[in-house]
């Protein structure tokens, strides 16, 4: 999907209404998530992402042994909707937030959850700092490239030709400048543990995140430093796409720039990618 | 009796990790920087942590989390550090976070800053104000107390000369152990329970309870709060030779030093001056300078700065004698705050003008 749209063009999005005809035949919602209905866009790929944390979470044995410290953004949604222990930082401060907790329960999975514009334009110092002092936290960047809850504007991380509310036409170097890829940066920085990008947009993706997720908390249990995991989101809202063609937008517009996989890992062996 | 002979710094830092603080969070920035320093080196031993934060907004975040996992835990700054922090204690005062704020001002003219806060929103925060050093040790301790009492951030403002004034401190003094956790604090273990606790500025209520954030019935309890706490705290100040003074002075901090000399200079000469020394700047002693300002013909107030705790005592006095500034904006040129015109003789010179004048 890289057809443009005019403003005046723009898609009219579905309604979350539950059709009036459908009937529940099964509840899925994972046990760390108090309510399985939320109020996201249809579409929103940031309840995917959450979920592969609190999957992560169960399957390691920490739902008892961990602190979120969410950021602000769309995925603030969850912050008092999980059966994990919770602290909302502000916009920005999550890292920080996240370290103190951390030096007063060193034994604690404490970890993150931002957005890209949350933690790498608000507050992108803070992964930095964390990650050079090594501390033992696991920080995980929903990124859709946009803020998508004041109503999709450019981040940091927007991708050349992308759509946002204040790029319409796609984002453009010479008008917007360049996209900052933040795995890459922090695959550099020494007192990392584990640093990858996944991706939410196809099944495939969805299982590669889980295990990235596995592996970020194991590092952490394992005390080898920052772990970070970069989560490609759909936010079809805010690139003013249709929802159902969000997620080959995210494969074709975003992926290209910020590519999948594992950066960097201290751990043993990683599960199979 | 072991008695040391410390920097005033020290002397924050020692009453800090007496009052059981295990974490300190700073970064540096003059006259607050050796602070940080003997934080550094007093809280490893106790097995406390101090960090080395990147960044003023890096240091409160640091705090708020700590806080958060049951810590008393303090930070601090000077000015333009504290400006950068109010975001974080404006909000940790709706989420019912408390810790302790040491603001180390050069002269006086954050005095707004402290007690109106930098921050946005409808919040207070206590502040209580030493005259010196060697008062330091009872405010701090009473300080984490107000923070654990109200969880809502305090601030203790000091200055450069209480930083680097020598004092004696009692090396005997007790030194108090970390108190337990609060309940309302985050250890983790309420995870997968099926009431995972929820630390945060937005409201305490989850979606499983049907409703989720309900900022209206938030702000509303934090309003609540606030007024409890307002009334809750009793206002304290100290005052010297007020009952029968013609001009009563007013002025907090180490200016409130340079004041006491110039009352007992006076009071020996037989001249009508008496003292009122505001402890808590928030609440503000009203009762305590309107009742020194009753039957005076003048209340004078002397602070290190253009006038601003001057709002607080006409406030106070409410009109019922001249309220006036006994100084205008001064500073050194190093912006340390040692204004170069503060001293005993010229305050003393500025009061007998006033005895014989107003
Ligand atoms: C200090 C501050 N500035 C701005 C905002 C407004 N704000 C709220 S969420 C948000 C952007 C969130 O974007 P992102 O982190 O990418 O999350 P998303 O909504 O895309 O999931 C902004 C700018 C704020 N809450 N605080
Ligand atoms: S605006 Fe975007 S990120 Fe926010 S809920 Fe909607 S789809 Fe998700
Ligand atoms: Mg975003």
């Amino acid at each position: 999907m890289t057809e443009r749209r005019r403003p005046d063009e723009l898609a009219i999005l579905p309604s979350d209404e539950v059709p009036t005809d459908a009937t529940r035949v099964a509840d899925f919602t994972p046990d760390l998530i108090d309510v399985g209905e939320h109020h996201l866009c249809p579409g929103c790929g940031e309840p995917i992402a959450i979920r592969a944390v609190v999957d992560a979470i169960a399957l390691l044995g920490l739902a008892d042994k961990s602190v979120a410290v969410f950021g602000i953004g769309c995925s603030t949604a969850f912050s008092n909707n999980l059966d994990v222990e919770v602290l909302q930082a502000l916009h920005g401060r999550a890292p920080s937030v996240a370290t103190g907790v951390a030096r007063v329960r060193p034994g604690l999975a404490v970890f993150t959850i931002q957005g890209d514009g949350d933690m790498a334009n608000e507050g992108l110092q803070e992964v930095l700092h964390a990650a050079a002092r090594g501390e033992n936290i696991v920080c995980i960047m929903l990124n859709n490239g946009v803020f998508g809850e004041t109503g999709g504007h450019l981040t940091v991380t927007t991708t050349i030709g992308q759509r946002t509310k204040n790029t319409i036409e796609g984002r453009n170097a010479a008008e917007h400048g360049h996209p900052m890829r933040i795995a890459e940066m922090l695959a550099q920085i020494d007192g990392v543990g584990y640093v990858a990008r996944g991706a939410v947009n196809d099944a495939g993706n969805v299982a590669r995140t889980k295990r990235m997720m596995v592996d970020a908390f194991t590092a952490q249990q394992q005390g080898l430093g920052l772990s970070f995991v970069e989560v490609l989101t759909m936010c079809p809202t805010g690139w003013f796409v249709p929802t159902d063609e969000a997620p080959d937008y995210l494969a074709e517009t975003i992926a290209g720039t910020h590519g999948v996989g594992v950066l960097r890992s201290a751990l043993e062996s990683d599960s199979p990618g | 009796m072991t008695t040391r002979l410390v920097e005033g710094s020290e002397a924050f830092a020692h009453a800090m990790v007496g009052a059981g603080c295990r974490f300190f969070a700073g970064y540096p920035m003059t006259p607050f920087t050796e602070v940080l320093e003997h934080m550094a080196s007093a809280l490893p031993p106790v097995g406390g942590v101090c960090m080395n934060a990147e960044s003023e907004l890096e240091a409160v975040g640091m705090v708020w989390g700590a806080a958060a996992a049951g810590a008393r835990a303090a930070t601090g700054s000077t000015g333009q550090g504290l400006s950068l922090m109010q975001e974080s204690i404006a909000e940790a005062a709706l989420a019912g976070i408390g810790f302790v704020v040491l603001n180390m001002a050069r002269g006086q003219g954050d005095y707004f800053q402290a007690t109106r806060g930098g921050g946005h929103g409808d919040y207070r925060t206590p502040v209580l104000a030493p005259s010196g050093p060697a008062e330091v040790g009872e405010l701090i301790a009473d300080a984490f107390d107000l923070a654990d009492r109200w969880r809502n951030p305090v601030l203790v403002v000091g200055d450069y000369y209480m930083a680097h004034t020598w004092v004696d401190v009692d090396g005997a003094e007790e030194m108090l152990e970390p108190r337990p956790a609060p309940a309302w604090t985050l250890d983790g273990s309420s995870g997968g329970t099926g009431g995972a606790k929820l630390v945060s500025p937005l409201g305490t209520t989850k979606q499983r309870d049907g409703v989720g954030y309900d900022l209206a019935a938030h702000y509303e309890h934090a309003d609540q709060q606030r007024r409890n706490m307002a009334e809750g705290i009793a206002p304290r100040a100290e005052t010297t030779d007020t009952d029968d003074a013609e001009v009563v002075l007013v002025a907090y901090g180490t200016m409130a030093r340079y004041a006491e000399s110039v009352v007992s200079l006076l009071r020996a000469e037989g001249r009508a001056v008496g003292l009122v020394r505001p402890i808590t700047l928030w609440p503000f002693p009203e009762a305590a300078v309107a009742a020194a300002a009753e039957g005076s013909r003048i209340v004078a107030v002397y602070e290190n700065n253009a006038g601003q705790m001057i709002d607080d005592v006409k406030l106070s006095v409410l009109g019922a004698v001249p309220v006036i500034g006994l100084n205008g904006y001064r500073t050194d040129s190093s912006a340390f705050g040692i204004s170069p015109d503060v001293s005993v003789e010229q305050l003393t010179a500025s009061v007998r003008d006033l005895l014989e004048t107003s």
